[in-house]
């Protein structure tokens, strides 16, 4: 379909075209509502709400046929609540208390675990739900058919709405959720038994979120990728409506899907992929806090402080030279698929490590980390290809195009904190990876560009994986350094306590601006460094899986150790390489594990064993 | 009526508490006496359930309470005032009155917030205004009479005294009298002794985490200004 | 010599008229307390001094140069240092680091990346805090201290730049008597040898009236009396919006 210029559009389809929208906004304002709702409480940023969501529409498909259409949209919502309810009280509960985020990557792991499931139960066909008994006609409005049961939604949405503020505003529940969001251990000792809220929130979370997903049945089919779009599309609603406020989720909902359907109703096709992406961009910048939300009141939870940095000691330090020797050993005794897999792990080590360096002692929590990773994985191909550059010089110019991308993308960034600049960079990341994905004659879109090989003194797998070895470990040993250093000290000055630091003259904005770009630069460089190692790239380079898996491999290292990434890294590297091979439903095996993992070693695994052997 | 026998409690490997014994009796206020990182402010936090005892008993009313979690122990009728507000910042007075709220308990001074505005005039003055738009002292008063509505029989006070103008302390000192006559338990952590002075029945010195001293004010206060 | 002066100073939020029309000036080496009582707008005027917040109206005067529109960090680098009513600190920094950090700034290295933080200015930094006694204290993370305790730290670092004003705000609150009076000495020494000027709030009157040159009280926004201690101690208004009878 050819894009139709807006004027163009008669009244009549301008008409339907929002009426639309605001049907979908309805669903997409559940999904977003019960997010906020989760995430004001509970400070769970919770991945798997898409996968609720998914579950709710999987089960209403399923549950139709015994008991029609009407009974099996509450029953849908009230079971995948039971299974919110019971999720946050085996699973959740016991992480409150662990280093920020780490709840994310359980709940990360819960996104595998539920689609495979998902696709044992059900298979991997779309399937067709019913159409809704009684509201199965259409009505004419303007001239055209337009379904009734888009009309019921339009109307649901507000209803829910007006519900959700009344328990929210009104009720003692709502003012004690409001407070336990705030400091859930004062609400404890004031008399209020914060486990039942928590559950209760996450139940009520879980209900939207399926029922949501239970209501859209009659409109589009369940598909197992319904997770992750609805995901996205449920952060940016939230965000640009403003954390924990619901009136804004509502807000942000209409806007969202309206500018959505009119995208696709005029055929932009090549925008619709990000346009919402983009717009919170400008929201964001626009209005830090969300179009209702409020700067977010200092919350305390029950989390662990962190300890102070101390230098390494000489025998720390030995045991790091001495590995990176035994490294450099490692070509005498094996080649071939080791080495590649090793070189994999080294790239992605210092990937992960410097996304610790914003993540860790920066504070800026970074869900788009990828992008400075594809930037370089990027530059280096086109310096090589386009450019025609040789690959020595591609490789060391590369990451400065990751550079160019930080310093933009970083400068709106330090504006937020919190969730809010986790969302700005996931967003800036999305608009990235669509340009690369969508610029075929530049970057050659999704099949990407190939023939991005090392020169001839490098060729062989033995002399790449020395190539690799030098730069990272070196790189790593950079920024480890630098975190020692006064600048690395006033970074973790402005995440403790930003009053304090702006009050002794710290240009926190500028430490942090400054740290995003440096963290670019080695993300770039470790891009760059993937390039060549593959001889090929594709926009996947820089899509949200990859930032994903740097999120994880930081947070299953340890946040708040400096090794902890490097050995976040290596381990989930080699558990992809291991169980993707020949396993059937290798991402449930993978939630497993990590989830297994999260509950074991709550610190990370380098939190853990420094917990257990120090002094 | 509160029983504290050999507690021990630490945070990590930092040992805190070592073999504290003291009691408060109903009708009464007993003062916890000490410096700075003396001990005072986990001694109460172990009380309310914040923080875990590593040995030793708590009773309360003749119940151990050592096991139970935070709520529990509120909802048993123990007030906590902490000493650093920790007020709901995000709620406007009312709000935060109401997350203190717990239904009428028997033996206990029943509390509304028209009693509360009385006692802190200021508060009744600003009922619909947010937590964090207020002043340190009159969030210091918000946390007191948040722990109130719960009409607690025995109370917990962390320097409550800290940041009130002088007239509010007399104001608080003559509340405190009126409670204790009420036959309330108040355990109160001080370092100030001019308030100590106006409402103490006994006082313990507490001094890097072990018990020095105990018996009246007037006895303990020579050792108390030595340490 | 006067260092600070503030003259017919305005603040409303909201509704809320919290500072109307306060006008003083605090001389070098003086101890000029701000008291009143709660919710009089005594930390709503510090927090305009130092650059938090912006004034509606009136004009503020750091030896002679208006501190109107400068962010904190640009006010501490013109050499003012402050405390805060509720403690602010690095928490995941030893006390020492935190001092070394004021330090550092001081001493513009923040930006260093070749430098090892830890061993910057650590001797200038046990000074500090020797002198505010925490030198036995630190190599403590802040997060574990005392509140008393980190009273005391954010005073070293409030002294790392050597400020020629310092502000604090209820910098004794939750000390014990005798460390209360030892700070409060310690704040007047800095004062007199070092002609450092002082501006605090407080509400133990002991301290106040033990230590401060010169007292101010303001009341709902407006300066109701000033002058010396006795002086303000015997006025009848004062007693009776904020000392009290002293009887309970
Ligand atoms: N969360 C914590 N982790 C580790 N140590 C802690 C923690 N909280 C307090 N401490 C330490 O425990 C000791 C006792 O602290 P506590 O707060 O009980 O003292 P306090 O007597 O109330 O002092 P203050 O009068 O200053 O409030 C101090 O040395 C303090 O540093
Ligand atoms: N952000 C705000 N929005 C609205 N009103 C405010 C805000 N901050 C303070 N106020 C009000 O302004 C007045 C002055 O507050 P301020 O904090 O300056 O008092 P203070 O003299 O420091 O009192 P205290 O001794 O209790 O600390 C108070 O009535 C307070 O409620
Ligand atoms: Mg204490
Ligand atoms: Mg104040």
């Amino acid at each position: 379909m050819g894009s139709v210029p807006f004027f163009f559009m008669s009244a009549s389809s301008i008409l339907i075209q929002f009426l639309n929208g605001l049907a979908s906004a309805s669903s997409l304002f559940l999904v977003a509502a019960g997010l906020s709702l989760i995430f004001g409480v509970t400070r769970i940023v919770n991945f798997a709400h898409g996968s609720l969501f998914m579950l709710g529409m999987y089960l209403a498909v399923a549950l139709a046929p015994m008991l029609g259409f009407w009974w099996s949209v509450p029953l849908a919502a009230l079971a995948v609540a039971a299974f919110g309810a019971l999720v946050e009280a085996t699973l959740l509960r016991r992480l409150y208390a662990a280093p920020e985020l780490l709840q994310l990557l359980a709940t990360f792991a819960l996104v595998l675990v539920i689609k495979d499931f998902t696709l044992w139960a059900w298979g991997p066909e779309d399937l067709l739900g019913p159409r809704a008994p009684g509201m199965d006609g259409a009505v004419r409005i303007a001239g055209l058919r337009y379904p009734e049961y888009d009309l019921f939604l339009i109307g649901f949405g507000p209803l829910v709405l007006g519900a959700l503020w009344f328990l929210l505003r009104r009720t003692r529940w709502g003012t004690l959720v409001r407070a336990a969001t705030q400091d859930r251990e004062m609400a404890g000792a004031l008399g209020v038994n914060q486990r039942w809220l928590f559950t209760s929130v996450f139940a009520l979370g879980a209900l939207l979120a399926g029922l949501g997903g239970a209501v859209q049945i009659p409109r589009e089919p369940a598909t197992l990728f319904i997770d992750l779009q609805i995901i996205s599309d449920a952060f940016v609603v939230v965000v640009v409506g403003g954390l924990g406020s619901i009136p804004g989720a509502f807000l942000a909902a209409l806007l969202i899907a309206e500018i959505k359907s009119f995208c696709i109703g005029l055929g932009y096709s090549k925008i619709t992929l990000v346009v919402e992406f983009i717009v919170m961009a400008v929201v964001l910048v626009i209005r830090p806090w969300g179009l209702l939300g409020r700067m977010p009141a200092q919350s305390r939870g029950p989390g662990t402080v962190e300890l102070p940095l101390a230098f390494p000691t000489r025998k720390a330090l030995a045991a790091l030279g001495g590995m990176a020797m035994m490294l450099a050993l490692v070509p005498l005794l094996s080649a071939g698929y080791t080495l590649v897999l090793l070189t994999d792990i080294l790239v992605f080590a210092l990937f992960a490590v410097s996304l610790h360096f914003i993540m860790g002692p920066g504070g800026l929590h970074s869900f788009g980390h990828a992008a400075y990773f594809g930037l370089g994985a990027y530059g280096a191909g086109l310096l090589l290809l386009k450019g025609g550059l040789p690959m020595e010089l591609a490789l060391a110019l590369a990451p400065l195009l990751a550079v160019c991308g930080a310093l933009v993308f970083g400068w709106f960034c330090v504006r937020l904190s919190g969730v809010y600049l986790a969302m700005l960079t996931l967003a800036f990341a999305q608009i990235t990876w669509s340009v690369m994905f969508q610029w075929d004659a530049f970057t050659g879109g999704s099949n990407g560009l190939i023939g991005i090989w090392p020169s001839s003194w490098l060729s062989s797998k033995t002399a790449y994986y020395y190539l690799t070895l030098a730069t990272c470990v070196g790189a790593i040993a950079l920024l480890w350094r630098v975190l020692h250093a006064p600048f690395g000290y006033a970074l973790r000055a402005g995440r403790d306590s930003p009053l304090r630091a702006d009050a002794i003259g710290i240009d926190v904005r500028a430490q942090q601006w400054a740290a995003f770009v440096f963290a670019g630069l080695f993300a770039g460089l470790a891009g760059a460094l993937f390039a060549f190692s593959k001889g090929s790239i594709s926009p996947e380079a820089l899509a949200v899986p990859r930032s994903v898996d740097g999120l994880v491999m930081v947070l299953l290292g340890g946040i708040q150790t400096l090794t902890g990434p490097v050995w976040g890294a290596a381990l989930l590297t080699w558990l992809q390489d291991a169980v993707s091979r020949g396993i059937d439903y290798w991402r449930a095996v993978m939630g497993a594990i990590v989830l297994v993992l999260v509950l074991v070693f709550p610190q990370g695994v380098t939190g853990f064993l420094r917990e257990r052997f120090a002094r | 009526m509160l029983e504290v026998s050999g507690l021990d409690a630490a945070y990590g490997r930092a040992r805190i508490l070592f073999d504290v014994s003291f009691e408060a009796h109903a009708g009464q206020v007993a003062v916890l006496l000490g410096r700075n990182g003396a001990g005072k402010s986990t001694t109460l936090k172990c009380i309310i359930g914040l923080v875990r005892p590593r040995s030793g008993e708590i009773r309360f009313d003749g119940r151990p309470i050592q096991h139970l979690q935070p709520y529990q122990i509120a909802r048993l009728g123990v007030g906590y005032v902490p000493e650093d507000r920790r007020i709901f910042t995000d709620l406007t007075v009312m709000e935060n009155l109401e997350i203190g709220r717990q239904p009428p308990r028997e033996g206990a001074p029943r509390w509304t917030p028209a009693k509360l505005f009385e006692l802190f005039p200021n508060l009744g003055r600003m009922q619909d205004r947010l937590g964090a738009r207020m002043s340190g002292g009159e969030q210091q008063m918000l946390t007191i009479a948040r722990t109130l509505m719960g009409n607690p029989r025995a109370i917990l006070l962390d320097e409550p005294s800290e940041g009130l103008a002088p007239v509010i302390v007399e104001q608080m000192a003559r509340t405190i009298r009126e409670l204790k006559a009420q036959g309330l338990t108040v355990l109160l952590c001080e370092q100030n002794l001019h308030f100590a002075r106006l409402v103490a029945d006994r006082a313990y010195v507490i001094e890097k985490g072990q018990l020095r001293r105990s018996g009246t004010l007037d006895e303990v206060r020579e050792e108390y200004q030595q340490v | 010599m006067t260092v600070l002066a503030i003259r017919n100073l305005a603040k409303a939020y909201g509704g809320v008229q919290a500072v109307r029309d306060v006008s003083f000036v605090v001389a070098a080496g003086e101890l000029l307390a701000m008291i009143g009582p709660n919710g009089a707008g005594k930390t709503t005027c510090f927090n305009m001094l130092n650059g938090q917040v912006t004034p509606d109206a009136g004009s503020v005067e750091f030896e002679g140069r208006s501190l109107l529109g400068l962010t904190p960090r640009q006010i501490w680098r013109l050499g003012v240092g402050r405390t805060f009513q509720i403690t602010a600190t690095f928490g995941s920094m030893t006390v020492r680091e935190n001092v070394q950090m004021a330090l550092l700034s001081h001493h513009r290295r923040l930006w260093s990346l070749t430098a090892l933080a830890t061993r910057s200015y650590a001797d200038d930094a046990d000074a500090l805090l020797a002198r505010v006694g925490m030198r036995e204290q630190a190599d403590r993370p802040c997060a574990v201290l005392a509140y008393g305790d980190l009273k005391r730290v954010e005073l070293a670092v409030a002294l790392a730049n050597r400020p020629r004003l310092l502000l604090m705000d209820e910098p004794t609150a939750g000390m014990a008597p005798r460390e209360r009076n030892e700070l409060m000495q310690l704040a007047a020494e800095l004062a007199r040898s070092g002609g450092i000027a002082v501006l605090f709030t407080e509400h133990d009157m002991d301290v106040v009236f033990t230590h401060a040159d010169r007292v101010i009280v303001l009341s709902g926004g407006e300066l109701i009396a000033a002058g010396r201690p006795d002086a303000v101690r015997a006025d009848a208004r004062v007693r009776e919006v904020y000392l009290g009878t002293g009887d309970a």
